[in-house]
């Protein structure tokens, strides 16, 4: 970059100070003052590292066909196997032990969420900022489509597109970035709109900086807050909705199954009594999203300025 | 007024063109629209005979007219399973899914409104946190498991309600409907739960936030000095003025609970549209799939347009002229 020093002091210093909410250290610290919060966190820190750990934590690869035993199929929870294992959830019709596969579950569930997510965010808020920076007939046409988008029940909106492209990770992702990117770019456009007006754009402007750098480097970060609180709760809509599209058996290949395809594997058993299939990744899908939603629910109260006192 | 309408009602007419237009985009452009309208069981003969039927060897501009003179006489196809028009397979099964819908949005309602109120009157009470606790958990549940966790409770373990299906049915007005009979309202049960707790947490939430405000508003305080009872003041000062955010949202929620319905009625082989939208994809049946598109899109637009338009005539301070949504 070719900008001067008095620039790069100067310039993105206000910008920065005055940014709302606070510095990420403040709100983390009055995110913890709450106690129903602190439990969401420890929830999705919990199932993140597990997910992650994946290999190293399960007692039994639910993929690997030659380490399931047919003869160990059906268990109820808390039984032992032929070789003297305990299978403290049970195990499915292969044999294959249940906790293991809500672990490698959780992964799947996780990154198709987690990347969908990060992806419809950075989407939404280059659509929403180019929106509101440029304003006529970019912020129409952009709002006007997201608008339109917005009228239609996500799922809805997922469910044909994926019915016309098949199942698969990658598919399922773009699925939920479609049904996404729109409320971010909504919530970006309303509080760079406020921003454009303020003095430091203003500056940045007569000093001629590129339009990318001043979106980029001075309207971003002053619009984050009310998207952080967005972001949670859209996490948890996407955890819950590639669940729900693996279930209705257009999400995940039955190669990777998440923690939905788990359910659904598990609703055929569920009328002969065998609930434990169904049961036990659902309840881990639960406390994914209690905890993600326990923790957006606070960042709300944070953020939001009417509510600070 | 009149100009608002006619605005609102010109993007309704320009929502349903948009989507009409995607979906010829994405049968004829994108995939070969051969087999897409034609079963891939049917022969080399019949085949022929389609192609000409249906106007695939015309130009793509002369399809394209034909596409919509179609759709705007109704005509989308015939089923490759049942070999009767789409359309009319699914309006067999609209009763059965808008029933459904009704039941759930009332009891989300008449639960969700006097415990929303409750818990914005006491918030700092017990009552008022575990009502609010409820709804986090309401929220969180995903539909389909929840679903499933009823049958195992009630249908499985306590063997009180029937597992699924739609039980007999009445007919009303020529509509077969299940509400009015013993054994059709224990199958309508389960399924109208597990519809309505997602709008349930929603309303419940909704109902408190507007109860705090309204709450601290000078008319409610005005109406507290002037001695009136609390059940008058809840009843008639605070129930009316929530009432309106309540019933906006509440309009364009019967429009997700349509698509939810989806997931409900495969849960409860409840026999109705969303459940033939899941069994037509899964026999690749694409006729029902994109009348089943259309006419979601068409019913979701119009009840947007009822709300959007209701909303400006119960609330006078809505600004007719500056509506940009």
């Amino acid at each position: 970059m070719s900008d001067t020093a008095l620039d790069s002091v100067n310039l993105d210093e206000p910008a920065r100070g005055a940014r709302p909410g606070g510095s990420l250290k403040r709100i983390l610290a009055r995110l913890f003052e709450d106690r129903l919060a602190l439990i969401g966190f420890a929830l999705v820190a919990i199932t993140a590292v597990a997910a992650i750990a994946a290999p190293l934590i399960a007692p039994q690869n639910p993929y690997d066909l030659a380490g399931l035993d047919i003869m160990d199929g059906g268990l109820a929870p808390g039984s032992q196997s032929m070789a003297g294992k305990t299978y403290w959830l049970g195990t499915d019709e292969q044999g294959r032990d249940m906790l293991s596969a809500i672990v490698y579950g959780l992964r799947v569930s996780l990154y198709v969420a987690g990347s969908a997510t990060l992806i419809a965010l950075a989407v939404g808020m280059a659509m929403g900022i180019s929106a509101a920076y440029f304003g006529r007939f970019a912020d129409t046409a952009i709002m006007r489509i997201a608008d339109l988008q917005l009228g239609f029940p996500p799922i809805l909106i997922a469910l044909i597109l994926l019915a016309v492209l098949g199942r698969g990770i990658d598919k399922v992702i773009l699925a939920l970035v479609l049904t996404q990117w729109a409320y971010y770019a909504r919530v970006v456009r309303g509080s760079a709109l406020v921003e454009n007006q303020k003095d430091y754009v203003a500056a940045a402007r007569c000093l001629a900086l590129s339009d990318i750098r001043i979106m980029a480097r001075h309207l971003l970060p002053n619009c984050l807050p009310p998207l952080i609180v967005v972001a949670t709760v859209q996490i948890a809509h996407a955890i819950s909705l590639e669940a729900t599209l693996s279930f209705l058996g257009v999400g995940v290949p039955i190669t990777e199954p998440s923690l939905g395809l788990l359910i659904a594997n598990g609703y055929d058993y569920l009328l002969s009594g065998r609930y434990w299939v169904a049961v036990f990744p659902g309840v881990a899908l639960l406390l994914i999203i209690v905890g993600v939603n326990l923790v957006g629910d606070r960042l709300r109260d944070i953020l939001n300025p009417r509510l600070q006192k | 007024m009149l100009v608002y309408m006619i605005r609102r009602f010109g993007q309704s007419l320009f929502a349903i063109a948009a989507m009409a237009l995607l979906v010829f985009v994405g049968v004829y452009a994108i995939g070969n629209p051969v087999d897409i309208l034609i079963s891939p069981e049917a022969t080399e003969l019949d085949r022929e005979a389609q192609i000409i039927r249906l106007g695939l060897d015309k130009p793509l501009w002369e399809q394209f007219l034909l596409y919509v003179v179609n759709v705007a006489r109704g005509d989308l196809g015939n089923s490759f399973v049942y070999g009767t028009p789409a359309l009319t397979l699914i309006l067999q099964r609209l009763p059965a899914t808008l029933e459904l819908a009704l039941v759930a949005l009332a009891i989300s309602v008449f639960l969700g409104v006097p415990l929303g109120v409750i818990a914005g009157l006491r918030p700092d009470t017990a009552a008022g946190r575990s009502i609010m606790a409820g709804s986090i958990l309401g929220f969180s549940l995903p539909n389909f498991w929840q679903g499933m966790m009823l049958i195992l409770i009630f249908a499985v373990i306590l063997g009180w309600l029937p597992a699924g299906g739609r039980g007999t049915t009445a007919d009303v007005l020529g509509l077969q409907l299940s509400i009015f009979t013993r054994d059709g309202l224990a199958h309508l049960i389960l399924p109208a739960i597990n519809l309505a707790l997602f709008k349930l947490s929603l309303v419940i939430r909704l109902a408190r936030a507007a109860t705090r405000e309204v709450a601290l508003q000078d008319y409610v305080k005005f109406a507290r000095a002037k001695g009136l009872s609390e059940r008058r003041i809840v009843l008639v000062h605070i129930l009316k003025t929530i009432m309106i955010p309540i019933t906006t949202v509440l309009g364009l929620e019967l429009a997700s609970m349509i698509a939810f319905g989806i997931v409900t009625e495969t849960v409860f082989s409840w026999p109705g549209m969303g459940k033939l939208l899941i069994d037509s994809i899964e026999l690749l049946d694409r006729p029902v799939i994109v009348a089943y598109l259309m006419l979601t899109v068409f019913m979701i637009v119009m009840i947007n347009l009822v709300v959007d338009v209701l909303y400006a005539v119960l609330d006078p301070r809505i600004n007719l002229k500056d509506v940009t949504t």
